[in-house]
């Protein structure tokens, strides 16, 4: 399955659109029906400096906890607040309504530390 | 009989409609200050008749191992014998307050003490704590002894604990609790501890290794021994969960396989009743190198000591000793869940040594034997001789017909079988755990694998037909989702907001 | 052999289908773990001869059946007897945790109903179904706390039951926590100087506090501390060991607690030498994901039925492991569910009646025995159903005299209490009679004659 062109992945399945020096995260499709119906999301406090690929949130389905690792290092700017009473939005749109945190980069070229969409999804294919 | 869904207790009764168990015309101003007293009591007044309906009905919407087989791997649901309820509920047990002097609690601490030496013997271990009230809690207190016991020795660089990934999940949360980091291995092609893949990991870091035998996928750790001397070999210690301990009385000994600490689960192996999830007793076996630290109060005998103080009823007396040297100290209000120390004593005297070896043949008996009849028509991914439990897979049949382990186990409630574990271990997919344990009889067992069978050949011929089960219990499937999103934990009472 | 079905025949119909010629086949074990010495267990007895012999152990519990005035943690209540023809029902007794809902509604809903009680009583948004005891759900609530403000530091009374802080140690010894005591000020109450003092520090992550306290008082934290103790980001615990005070005392969410954790055992459940007992965790709603243990959820089925179920599972150790909220998995279902009934059948008037008749009592006695020279009540404060008494000499002494006349007097608090070793404990229930008060001041007036030496 083709994943997102404008987007750059991690082994443990975040996608991250990087825009100047700031850049988006969230989790992709393959991780949200993974998790299967998602019920709390913990989000990184703002102002929170966090390093790539360490933990930075948890994301709760009925079944499953699973840990969010950053895939890019840096300041976090924003989180998602609406997923506090629709933590669904994960499942319904983990591409777009359901990102869950910015970030202000520290360091740009960690990008080339992260999965292309195509290397993306030749993993997810492995996986299923 | 109606099924109807039953109004919340809340629901019904009326101020006023109250039993006067207790009369009393006293009031709470007469001897307290008016403003220490709280204004409303919102409880519900209901007469004792509908008291008793209410409860009747909720426990006729409730499955326990007196309506029917519950093969619910790794919890041993054997039959509960009658006999031990009314042992506990002796007046002379049941209405002995804790902090009773040691010479008027002689029956108690006898009862203690014939229990902690014959489970001493049976698990060949030095010496047991009947504090812990359950397996975890045997756990979290063998896990503080080994800290401790460290930080005696001056080693503090005792920060790990390894964990196989077939582990039960109290393992690494009792680890946690202590503040130790947690290593989980992975096990081999044979579903097995691989001694070299352990080797790696072992090191001056290593405070514990926690394992069971047999492990959670029902196999013998037939490395065991190599596998206590390597983590001793660096210096660290072995736990034995013995959550599966019903495989092998009169046939192996934890303390025999080198284990320095361990803990038994009384409401599995020793037919404590389950009561819906408790209460249960963790007893904490330890070596004779960590006698000193375990919890306190420990039960000791004075006078006649050896053997024969266990049954000498003449010129001993027992008592209990809170100067345990190096004690990790207490780690429950008082002493142990007493009543069901005595449930265990009783069922160790309807068994001697002999009874309790019988036990363990049957169980492994009746789990080979419906292991190979599973094996025909469901995958069962390690094809060995399993101990008292075995693993099944639904993986298989879920890629031909998408039917999964949860599919299955629901068809099975509507058979008037209880499920067996489903998902765990986790390191097999769409896994069922099956244990029957010894007290069920082969026409039980015959008819658990005829309708399982029944259910895989109706998930090939119409799959969607087991994938609506339940349809024959008090509700249908839950929504589980709508539970953890919109948690409603509580009634609230219709005065004050929710 | 008791509770084995199998015949000969089945045994060997078995072994065939199997494979094997024997059982043995089975169960070998490698020689180098195999039993080395044959494992000494009690004999086996016939079911008539168990009775027997547990009938004659029983026998020698002298203390169960003595006039008792113990307290201090373990209570002595009328249970009616239909908590337990209804709650040793085979379905409640020997079903599990109720994984599969579909088949344990009943138990789900006699559980959320706990839950609910639980919050009734305490004043507090959400409970869970239970722990073990009133000592570890301190330890629990203390751990609540610690993952809520990121702080290492906890303040508990020394009025809080001495078990219950021994206990919180040894949690604490193994996370590296350290725990400083308020102490105790001289009407028998925590001294809230010194709390007011700590809580400025801001390093505290909990402060534990309980009411009634040990010695029976009715404790709370003064009016004018409260706005402090909310601005100082330390969490209060109300501790409950003598769940009854419950029906009658001020919520300790109304005086700003945002956990209570506590003992249930009053609410039906029996001595038994303690255990197995009822610990009770209850908390407001910020708190939600920090409880430990298993929660109820009221949800629906796929046909629009009401239907209860676990939830909130993912925090606990079956799927969060060594990232779980707690270690806990078995509770003490059957014990919650005792005490539910024991709240159903007694109901607000029935509690509220029990309650007064424990004061009722507890100061009859407390009246009667300082009415002899010599004793004294060592602490004017409001009490529930315990006091100190104050016996002038070692308190050892006189509870051993008393004893030797068929009374248990109470707790030698010189046990706990250094300072207090000429005092006991003493404790008065619904289930203490007026003649039972007779006695035991008919034997103190007399031992109070007698050099306590004798």
């Amino acid at each position: 399955m083709a994943q997102p062109a404008d987007l750059l992945f991690s082994r443990e399945h975040e996608w991250v659109k990087v825009d100047g020096d700031s850049a988006t995260v969230g989790i992709t499709e393959y991780a949200q029906s993974s998790l299967g119906d998602i019920v709390y999301v913990e989000l990184p406090k703002l102002g929170t400096e966090v390093a790539q690929f360490s933990t930075t949130g948890v994301i709760e389905s009925v079944k499953a906890v699973s840990d969010l690792y950053t895939p890019l290092g840096g300041e976090v700017t924003e989180v998602n607040e609406s997923l506090q009473n629709d933590p669904a939005l994960v499942n319904r749109e983990p591409f777009a309504g359901g990102w869950l945190f910015k970030l202000r980069l520290k360091n740009v070229s960690e990008k080339d530390n992260l999965l292309s969409p195509e290397t993306y999804a030749q993993l997810v294919a492995e996986a299923q | 009989m109606h099924d109807r869904a039953s109004p919340l207790i809340f629901e019904q009764g009326q101020p006023g409609r109250a039993n006067r168990y207790v009369a009393s015309d006293a009031t709470l101003e007469g001897y307290l200050p008016a403003d220490a007293i709280r204004s409303d009591l919102p409880l519900p007044d209901s007469t004792e008749l509908d008291v008793v309906r209410h409860y009747t009905r909720l426990s006729q919407r409730t499955f326990g191992i007196d309506t029917g087989f519950y093969p619910l791997g790794s919890c041993t649901m054997k039959y509960n014998p009658r006999v031990n309820d009314a042992v506990a509920n002796l007046p002379g047990f049941k209405d002995l307050h804790p902090f009773s002097p040691d010479e008027l609690s002689q029956g108690a601490l006898q009862a203690m003490y014939e229990l902690e030496r014959s489970l001493a013997s049976l698990f060949g271990m030095a010496a047991f704590s009947l504090n812990p009230a359950a397996g975890a809690h045997g756990e979290l207190a063998a896990l503080l002894i080994a800290k401790k016991y460290f930080a005696e020795h001056g080693d503090d660089a005792r920060t790990t604990v390894i964990v196989p990934d077939t582990a039960h999940g109290t393992n690494p949360a009792s680890a946690s609790m202590c503040g130790f980091k947690v290593v989980s291995l992975k096990s081999d092609e044979r579903g097995r501890v691989g001694v070299e893949a352990l080797r790696r990991v072992l090191g001056a870091d290593t405070a514990v290794c926690m394992m069971t035998n047999p492990n959670t996928l029902g196999l013998f750790e037939d490395h065991i021994a190599e596998i206590t001397r390597a983590v001793h070999d660096v210096g660290g210690l072995m736990y034995y969960d013995g959550a599966n301990a019903n495989a092998l009385m009169g046939i192996a000994r934890p303390g025999d396989m080198g284990f320095d600490l361990m803990h038994l689960n009384l409401h599995k192996t020793f037919t404590i009743p389950h009561g819906g999830g408790g209460a249960g007793a963790g007893p904490l076996g330890v070596a004779q190198r960590l006698v000193d630290y375990l919890p306190t109060p420990v039960v000791r005998v004075r006078g006649a000591g050896g053997d024969g103080a266990s049954r000498d009823e003449n010129g001993t007396a027992f008592w209990l000793d809170y100067e345990v040297p190096k004690s990790i100290g207490p780690v429950r209000s008082f002493w142990s869940n007493f009543a069901h120390v005595v449930r265990a004593l009783a069922y160790l005297y309807a068994n001697g040594l002999e009874g309790l070896t019988d036990v363990s043949r049957l169980a492994v008996l009746n789990a080979n034997y419906v292991r190979v009849k599973v094996q025909k028509f469901l995958e069962t991914p390690y094809p060995e001789t399993c101990r008292h439990e075995f693993v099944a897979s639904a993986a298989d049949l879920k890629k031909e017909t998408g039917v999964r382990a949860v599919d299955i186990a629901k068809a099975l409630l509507d058979r008037g079988f209880h499920a067996p574990t489903m998902y765990f271990p986790l390191i097999v997919p769409e896994c069922l755990m099956i244990e029957p344990t010894e007290t069920e009889s082969k026409e039980t067992l015959d008819s658990f694998v005829d309708a399982l069978e029944e259910i895989v050949v109706m998930a090939k011929r119409d799959p969607q037909k087991v994938m609506n089960a339940p349809e024959h219990t008090p509700v249908a499937r839950v929504d589980e989702t709508r539970a953890a999103r919109h948690p409603d934990l509580r009634w609230h009472p219709p005065a004050s907001p929710a | 052999m008791p509770y084995l079905p199998h015949t000969k025949r089945d045994i060997a119909q078995m072994l065939d289908a199997i494979g094997v010629a024997s059982i043995d086949e089975l169960t070998k074990v490698p020689a180098d773990v195999a039993l080395r010495t044959t494992p000494d267990v009690v004999s086996a007895l016939p079911e008539s001869e168990i009775m027997r012999r547990f009938e004659m152990l029983a026998s020698r519990n002298r203390a169960a059946t003595m006039t008792s005035f113990l307290g201090a943690g373990a209570y002595r209540h009328y249970c009616p007897p239909a908590i337990m023809s209804l709650a040793m029902r085979g379905e409640f007794l020997t079903s599990y945790t109720p994984y599969q809902a579909e088949v344990s509604q009943g138990y789900l809903q006699a559980v959320y109903e706990w839950q609910t009680y639980i919050c009734l009583l305490t004043g507090l948004e959400i409970a869970n179904a239970s722990v073990y005891d009133g000592a570890t759900a301190l330890a629990e609530g203390v751990i609540m706390a610690l993952a809520a403000t990121g702080r290492r530091r906890v303040l508990v009374s020394r009025t809080v039951h001495p078990n219950y802080r021994a206990v919180l140690k040894t949690y604490c010894d193994g996370l590296d926590v350290a725990i400083d005591e308020l102490p105790l000020a001289a009407h028998g109450a925590t001294d809230y100087s010194a709390l007011r003092d700590a809580l400025a520090e801001k390093t505290y992550a909990a402060v534990a506090l309980q009411s009634p306290n040990f010695f029976g008082i009715v404790e709370a934290v003064p009016e004018e501390m409260r706005p402090a103790l909310k601005q100082s980001g330390t969490i209060p615990i109300a501790v409950v060991a003598e769940a009854l005070s419950l029906a009658a005392l001020q919520t300790p969410a109304s005086w700003g607690a945002q956990i209570c954790v506590g003992e249930g055992q009053s609410f039906g459940v029996a001595l038994a030498y303690g255990g197995p007992y009822v610990g009770f965790i209850a908390c407001t709603n910020e708190h939600l994901r920090r409880i430990p243990g298993r929660l109820v959820g009221r949800t629906l089925d796929k046909n629009g039925k009401v239907a209860y179920v676990l939830t909130l599972q993912a925090r606990e150790q079956h799927i969060r492991r060594e990232r779980a909220t707690s270690n806990i998995c078995t509770n003490q279902a059957h014990c919650a569910l005792i005490a539910t009934i024991y709240l159903a059948l007694m109901g607000a008037s029935g509690l509220r009646d029990c309650a007064a008749q424990n004061l009722r009592r507890s100061h009859e006695l407390a009246a009667r025995v300082t009415r002899m020279g010599g004793f004294r009540m060592q602490f004017e404060a409001p009490f529930f159903n315990e006091f100190v008494l104050n016996v002038g000499s070692r308190a050892g002494d006189v509870l051993t005299a008393l004893q030797s006349r068929g009374i248990l007097g109470g707790l030698d608090l010189g046990r706990f209490y250094p300072e207090l070793s000429d005092c006991i404990l003493m404790t008065a229930t619904e289930t203490t009679s007026s003649q039972e008060i007779d006695a035991l001041s008919a034997a103190l007036k007399e031992i109070a004659r007698v050099p306590t030496h004798a």
